[in-house]
């Protein structure tokens, strides 16, 4: 069937004018129309716009044009700026913004040629780790629909396990791609901070956000990755360092290749998630990789330094959101102080009011160097220690979750608890690391990820170490029933 | 009142004088309509990012040289956090912790001739806000956002000055100083350049200093002057009349001549000020520093000195003549036409007749209606005796408002001065033999009388009779007394 064909076969098909851009287009939608209900996996479809750029698509192969991208469908997520199309960040308070420009991820996308089916949910302003904060509902995970797919990029893992489209983007600030990447049993990359532009991508927290890609193989996210990276001159935090040739990278055996054993991923983890990640090692073995332990002393600081440096950047970064210019604005204000109050009090979900909060008192007088200072001191350790592993190692490896999916509802009452789902994550956010998480086998029948994370602008290394294990596997072609 | 020693600090806010914004590429022109200088990063839509103009560094690189401070190597952006209309982000970014320029100083001129030096603590830059309008609106309040992202310099100086006075002539000082360097228009009706007003007032003889009130937004001199001055008097009153001065921001009304309680320390926001994760802390190398020291100009202070050493000036006529680059441009010019000789008379020329008719019809120097060369022309024919200096004044205002060089005026109206003794000396005889009575007193001790008949004599010749020769044949001719 077309959609458990990965990009490469199908741009193949797409030249060869076996199929066009609108016929592949017209079957997404089909599944989508037919197969999203149950899953919620969308905030807006953009089906007419869809059938348009495909149109537009199939005319360029027409014309002889080629790419690896061109007339692909694909899903953005609902963080991402697209012109005329409502860009609601998973929020009542922009249900009815329309953005008037389009992100530079999505610009890139475009002039690839890829086709946009539509946007997809998430937790509201990517503060979540279940997708249960939008206000729009829930997503379920197409493993078991009374199971979380992850957050806060649940609708695009769920999108992209569920077979609506080939590829999918997402935001990752503390493990929001590679998380429900794992949970719904998909492969999902977060470049290195600064790889990818953030312009026109909805600010969460800006020192820890960066975009990337959910696809079924790791070879899809690097051509998609390859679009994507690149320096933009609008983003003063993305990096002027050479995009390397992703693809390319990924014939590279790896015999030699030193993979560090995190013994803080390892210690408690739960025997059948140990178990699979014992598997996959030695696969890398089988492979010539050498494996050792690797220590990151600091790691078991890095929730709660997440939890003051996002919520701080977060609370700044929504002061905009103020029923002035755009998005939500209460009935009758009665003078600025109820405008300010009720558009916001209105406007805004319980979780980004908590992180809101959490936010303004870790930065208030007298506070600010117990907490915001702290776990600046806390971060910097915690990068130093990557760095010191990354002396002795290529990449280190681990789980991407303590455990697979778990049921809506269970730790919406409970914070703290819904916060460590991202302990295995949250690293890599604070060092501004590329990490990958994997397919790895399942528990209770639900998947599991394995989590690869580089030094700085190692993505093709990365990428190429996925994709090999992909290679030597099959995790990633399971397809949840229903879906097939 | 004399018990009390007054205590001044300013912060200066100067325009810097870029095409563009701060952190957009939108125009800084003043006046255009409502909100059609803001794109959307000054409206703070959703995604975008600020991006930094390199040119404003260079302009706060260039100050801090000229007031001899230290330019920071690294120095860092903060949010400066608060909920206002005009502030679309919720959030004015500025520098806090680590300013772009630190200690440096300044000198002043007292009344008495002596200098003083004033320290300025730094000097960083930071985004304008926009505004509130309020005219033409029921029951509404616009917003213009074309101010919105305007650079600014703030100045931050040391509290030392002791009066009013010393803080306007450090005021004009700066102001004199960024026109200069060409960072500032300096344009105060526009706002391109105003100041916060810390005052205080202590014992004469406390080392402690008495509790400050800041009054915000002063956008002229004489405002500075008289807000100080009103707000002294305030705080004697209130000391003396047994009370305390609260720590509180105040505002001064120009209309009533008086300051009011904006807000007390305790209604003051904390702003909870963090380094702006958006953009990279800005990094200055000594290529840079050393790139802008030679583009500075020759500053106010060296061009007095040279003034007052190559044509022997007082330290008054030449601080005046260098109080701005046009005006002792124009000066320099006149010189250079007239011989270093004459200096004195150029800059009397050029501070008097000239520096009135400008500021009479409200016109910039460099738009004089009598040019250098023009003025040269005329003050020629002073030095050579054609005209005496009483003509020249009425040559000059003829020149003004005609338009028309000296020398056809002096033709034209026949304003040559006699200089021939004998066509002198035939008005004398003739006005003596008019005057008997006067003659008579004269000579049995009236001195006083002299001056009538030169008085007489000039209203003969229509005051073109060479003053000093009339002085010498009338002394002759009247003989008498003899000691007038």
């Amino acid at each position: 069937m077309l959609h458990n064909l990965f990009i490469g076969e199908l741009a193949d098909r797409l030249v060869k004018r076996q199929i066009s851009s609108v016929e592949l287009t017209r079957h997404f939608l089909s599944r989508i129309e037919r197969l999203n209900p149950a899953l919620n996996a969308f905030i807006t479809l953009t089906a007419e716009q869809a059938l348009q750029d495909a149109a537009s698509a199939d005319a360029r192969l027409g014309n002889g044009e080629k790419g690896p991208l061109l007339g692909i469908p694909l899903i953005h997520k609902d963080i991402f700026c697209t012109q005329g199309v409502r860009t609601s960040c998973g929020s009542r308070m922009l249900d009815n913004f329309v953005a008037p420009y389009d992100a530079t991820v999505v610009a890139r996308l475009k002039s690839a040629g890829t086709v946009m089916l539509g946007k997809s949910n998430m937790d509201e302003f990517a503060m979540g780790s279940s997708n249960e904060t939008s206000y729009y509902g829930p997503v379920k995970n197409p493993w078991d629909i009374a199971k979380v797919p992850g957050g806060s990029s649940g609708g695009s893992a769920a999108a992209t396990a569920a077979r609506f489209a080939p590829i999918a983007t997402g935001t990752d600030t503390g493990g929001s791609i590679r998380q429900p990447a794992a949970l719904t049993g998909v492969t999902g990359l977060k470049p290195t901070y600064g790889r990818v532009s953030r312009y026109g991508m909805i600010a969460f927290a800006s020192s820890l956000d960066q975009a990337g890609v959910f696809a079924r193989t790791a070879g899809d996210a690097a051509a998609v990755l390859q679009v994507m990276a690149g320096f933009d001159a609008r983003d003063s935090t993305s990096i002027d360092v050479p995009v390397p040739d992703y693809s390319k990278a990924l014939g590279a055996p790896l015999k030699g290749l030193k993979i560090g054993l995190l013994r803080e991923f390892f210690e408690g983890l739960e025997p059948r998630n140990a178990a699979l990640i014992e598997a996959a090692l030695n696969i890398y073995t089988g492979l010539g990789a050498e494996t050792r332990e690797v220590s990151l002393p600091h790691l078991p600081l890095s929730v709660p330094t997440y939890y003051v440096v996002a919520p701080a950047e977060c609370s700044s970064n929504l002061a905009r959101f103020d029923g002035v210019r755009f998005g939500y604005r209460c009935e009758n204000p009665q003078d600025l102080m109820d405008l300010y109050k009720r558009s916001r009090g209105e406007g805004f979900g319980a979780e980004v009011k908590r992180r809101i909060m959490t936010g303004t008192y870790v930065l208030s007088a007298g506070y600010f160097d117990a907490y915001y200072l702290k776990a600046q001191k806390a971060r910097r350790l915690i990068t130093d220690d990557f760095r010191a592993a990354f002396e002795k190692v290529d990449l280190v490896i681990g789980p991407t979750t303590p455990t697979p999916a778990f049921d809506i509802g269970a730790k919406m009452n409970d914070p703290v608890l819904m916060y460590l789902n991202d302990i295995y994550t949250i690293g890599a956010n604070l060092a501004g690391l590329p990490g990958v998480s994997l397919p790895c086998g399942f528990v209770d029948g639900l998947p599991m990820g394995l989590q690869l994370i580089g030094p700085h602008f190692a993505e093709a290394k990365l990428l190429n170490a996925a994709h090999q294990y992909q290679q030597a596997t099959d995790w990633h072609t399971h397809v949840p029933r229903g879906y097939e | 009142m004399s018990n009390w020693e007054v205590v001044i600090g300013l912060e200066i806010h100067a325009q810097l004088a870029t095409k563009s914004k701060i952190f957009s590429g939108s125009a800084t022109a003043y006046g255009a309509p409502p909100n059609t200088q803001a794109d959307l990063v000054d409206l703070a839509y959703p995604g975008v990012l600020p991006v930094l103009n390199a040119r404003v560094v260079e302009m706060a690189v260039k100050f801090g040289l000229a007031v001899g401070a230290s330019v920071a190597r690294r120095s860092v952006f903060a949010r400066k956090n608060y909920f206002y209309p005009d502030l679309p982000k919720g959030y004015q970014i500025s520098q806090y912790e680590l300013p772009v320029v630190a200690r440096g100083s300044l000198k002043i001129m007292l009344d008495d001739g002596s200098v003083k030096t004033i320290g300025i603590t730094r000097a960083h830059l930071e985004e304008d806000a926009g505004k509130s309008l309020h005219e033409g609106l029921a029951n509404a309040t616009g917003i213009d956002l074309n101010r919105a992202g305007t650079p600014l310099l703030e100045i931050v100086s040391e509290p030392d000055m002791r009066s009013a006075k010393e803080a306007v002539a450090y005021m004009k000082k700066i102001h004199t100083l960024v026109r200069y360097l060409e960072i500032c228009d300096g344009n105060m009706q526009e706002g391109s350049f105003r100041c916060d007003a810390n005052v205080s007032v202590r014992p004469k003889g406390q080392e402690k200093f008495g509790t400050r009130a800041e009054i915000k937004n002063l956008n002229s001199f004489r405002f500075v002057e008289k807000a100080i001055h009103y707000e002294v008097a305030r705080q004697v009153e209130l000391i003396e009349g047994g009370g305390k001065v609260v720590q509180e921001t105040r505002l001064y009304d120009s209309d009533k001549d008086e300051t009011r309680s904006m807000r007390s320390k305790e209604e003051a926001n904390d702003y909870r000020y963090f380094p702006d994760p958006d953009l990279l802390p800005v990094e200055i190398d000594e290529p840079f520093i050393e790139a802008v020291r030679a583009t500075l100009p020759e500053l106010p202070d060296q061009k007095a000195a040279r003034f007052a050493k190559d044509f022997a000036l007082s330290a008054y006529d030449a601080g005046v003549l260098s109080a701005s680059r046009e005006l002792g441009a124009y000066f320099e010019a006149v010189i250079l036409g007239l011989g270093a000789s004459h200096a004195k008379l150029g800059a009397n020329w050029v501070m008097g007749e000239l520096s009135s008719a400008l500021n009479r019809d409200n016109v910039d120097i460099e738009n004089s209606k009598v040019d250098p060369e023009a003025l040269t022309a005329l003050l020629k024919r002073i030095v050579d005796e054609t005209i005496s200096g009483k003509i020249a004044k009425e040559v000059f205002e003829a020149m003004w408002s005609e338009g028309k060089a000296a020398d056809a005026i002096i033709e034209a109206k026949g304003l040559r001065q006699i200089t021939d003794s004998s066509a002198i000396e035939g008005v004398i005889d003739a006005v003596i033999a008019a005057n008997p009575k006067q003659l008579a007193d004269y000579r049995s001790g009236k001195d006083k009388l002299f001056g009538f008949f030169v008085g007489q004599v000039m209203k003969a010749t229509g005051g073109k009779a060479n003053p000093a020769q009339l002085n010498e044949l009338l002394k002759t001719k009247l003989g008498g007394s003899g000691n007038a």
